[in-house]
């Protein structure tokens, strides 16, 4: 216990050093504003793919949802916000509770059904809530939702990834996450040594989606305006990829994942066609080369290199 | 016009958007019931389908039968190929890695097309003279008409490959069971790629057709009647072909009920909402059997 409170103390430190690092290149203006934009987006996106990675990596249930959870997070923190001149802290909590109740409700019905059918429910669960948010007046509808504050910046975006990490991290260590691991490996065999699947498979679901939907609250709150059409199910399948790429099960992998593939995107920005041709090469050859991903289900602290240096950077 | 009036009228819309769902549905069963995977760029052949009717047709100058079959063969060829070179590598992994890289072939399609088209909506040449039927107080067009009839004579011919011919018996032997079909000396492979050629062909009608009905096309015009036709066929109950042309009709009524009466914005809605419902209580579809999971 000892040993792991040292590993996390190392970590935090790390963290602090590379937030400082990067604080200061923001502050020196040593990036230009897109970079400064990107940064910003990549705390997003590591958020919404270990989150996804909690539900789809480590519990093994395929969701295609992710971006309906993240719509429903953005709508509540940009409607308290603006509407009720809420401080940006409400909204992220609020957007985490609406998000992870409707991620519950969601859930309890739907994690019966199992692989492909899974995907596709929750696919179409995705979609039912961005044709919903579309079609409700109060948000903006189909034109989107405007003016809202910017309150998200590179520190607000880093210390909350920074949490969500740790607490999936934490997660997925303790009781829990070994059931949940267990649920992944075989699910019968774990119902059979007395796991209640259902209860750990609607729990992760709901974490997860409660996270989306605070990495939605940051997102509305980047951008100044959100729109139905930036959470169809190709943004749930752009989080998969990363969660994919970066490995099911690792949540170094998903950080890699999401690290890896905000930045080709954001470099690739001028030629759009290229840019989503390339990804679909790269996630074809990734199934045929490396299935497992770029980590598997191992951590960057349990690598040979790092195991000599007793604890190393968990992340 | 009463509401009965606008009922049946409604019902004939459906019907024809229905039959394009019920072909691409075909292919979705077809493929999932023979190697398990949910090809998710089904829609987007779809749409290769279209375009290819559509320079058959702006630039060959073809009439539009021999424009439908050159599409449908060539879409059909596309199919194989995307078969051998992205499903086959991986028929041994995971169900998951087959999965995922369908839905990569799905955005390589799209974003391949969309580089060489451009991502504008293109006007489909009206081949059809505009003319209306009017029976009694509802009216029926060409394109209706036209749709209805291609999508019954593909799947008289359809239902004539699977039922009566030698390919069609070794496609039911090897969705039924693939090992043992092998056994019996059926080359599974060459049966699986046959089952791509005619599910990317009747999908690729289905894409010449909605171009007549609706007049543009686009690169990502596939992706929404992909997964509604995923719908359908779960609908009818996966991997069974009757099942997959019910649920498509069916699906397609429904949404132009739903689109006529209570909003069109609500039509995506409404079809992802059928699917949670048959998901959650007959999960094997209207016509499927029902099947116990055993360890």
């Amino acid at each position: 216990m000892n040993a792991l409170r040292k590993a996390d103390l190392k970590a935090i430190i790390i963290s602090l050093v590379v937030f400082v690092v990067l604080q200061a290149l923001l502050s020196t203006n040593s990036l230009d504003a897109f970079w400064q934009l990107n940064i910003i987006l990549i705390c997003i996106n590591i958020i919404l793919s270990v989150s996804l990675n909690l539900i789809n990596g480590y519990t093994g249930q395929f969701s295609l949802g992710h971006a309906g959870f993240m719509a429903i997070g953005a709508y509540t923190g940009a409607v308290l916000s603006v509407n009720f001149h809420m401080p940006f802290i409400v909204s992220l909590i609020t957007s985490f509770v609406t998000a992870a109740i409707i991620g519950g409700l969601i859930g309890l019905p739907t994690m019966r059904l199992s692989g492909d059918y899974l995907a596709i429910a929750t696919l179409g669960l995705g979609e039912i809530i961005r044709i919903v948010i579309m079609n409700v007046n109060y948000v903006g509808g189909a034109a989107g939702f405007m003016g809202i504050p910017r309150h998200t910046n590179f520190a607000w975006a880093f210390f909350v990834m920074l949490f969500v990490l740790f607490f999936i991290k934490n997660y997925v260590n303790s009781s829990y996450g070994r059931a949940c691991v267990a649920i992944r490996e075989n699910e019968i065999a774990a119902e059979a040594m007395g796991v209640n699947t259902t209860k750990y498979k609607v729990l992760a679901f709901t974490i997860g989606a409660g996270f989306a939907g605070v990495a939605g609250c940051l997102f509305a709150h980047t951008f100044y305006i959100i729109h139905p059409s930036s959470f169809t199910f190709l943004a749930s399948f752009n989080y998969l990829i990363m969660v994919v790429m970066g490995g099911m099960g690792s949540i170094t992998g998903s950080i890699a994942g999401a690290f890896i593939l905000t930045t080709v995107s954001a470099l690739l920005s001028n030629w759009p066609e290229l840019r989503m041709s390339i990804y679909a090469l790269i996630l074809i050859a990734l199934m045929f080369y490396r299935p497992q991903g770029l980590f598997g289900n191992i951590e960057i602290t349990s690598l040979p290199v790092l195991k000599r240096f007793k604890g190393g950077k968990q992340k | 016009m009463g509401i009965m009036d606008q009922f049946l009228q409604q019902l004939i819309n459906g019907i024809s958007l229905g039959s394009i769902y019920a072909l691409i549905a075909l292919g979705y069963t077809m493929v999932y019931g023979i190697i398990k995977l949910i090809n998710f760029a089904h829609g987007d052949i779809y749409m290769v389908g279209a375009y290819i009717g559509f320079f058959c047709i702006t630039i060959l100058h073809w009439p539009v039968l021999p424009a439908l079959v050159a599409s449908m063969i060539l879409t059909g060829i596309l199919g194989m190929l995307v078969e051998r070179f992205a499903y086959r590598p991986l028929r041994s992994a995971p169900r998951i890695s087959v999965l995922i890289t369908a839905i990569g072939v799905s955005f390589f399609l799209e974003y391949t097309m969309m580089y060489f088209v451009t991502p504008q909506p293109r006007t489909f040449p009206s081949v059809l003279e505009d003319a209306a039927y009017h029976f009694g107080p509802f009216v029926v067009n060409n394109q209706q008409i036209m749709i209805f009839a291609i999508t019954i004579i593909l799947m008289a011919i359809l239902t004539y490959i699977v039922q009566y011919t030698k390919v069609g018996k070794a496609m039911r032997a090897v969705s039924f069971d693939t090992e043992t079909a092998q056994l019996m000396g059926i080359n599974a492979n060459r049966i699986i790629s046959v089952t791509f050629g005619i599910g990317s062909a009747l999908a690729a009608a289905a894409g010449v057709l909605v171009g007549i009905y609706y007049n543009s096309i686009d690169p990502l015009m596939g992706i929404m009647p992909g997964l509604k036709a995923f719908v359908a066929a779960v609908l009818g109950g996966i991997g069974i072909l009757p099942g997959a042309a019910a649920g498509g009709i069916i699906l397609g009524i429904i949404e132009a009920l739903v689109s006529g009466f209570i909003s069109s914005t609500f039509r995506d809605a409404a079809a992802f909402a059928i699917l949670i419902l048959v998901l959650l209580f007959k999960p094997s579809g209207l016509l499927g059997k029902n099947t116990n999971e055993k360890v």
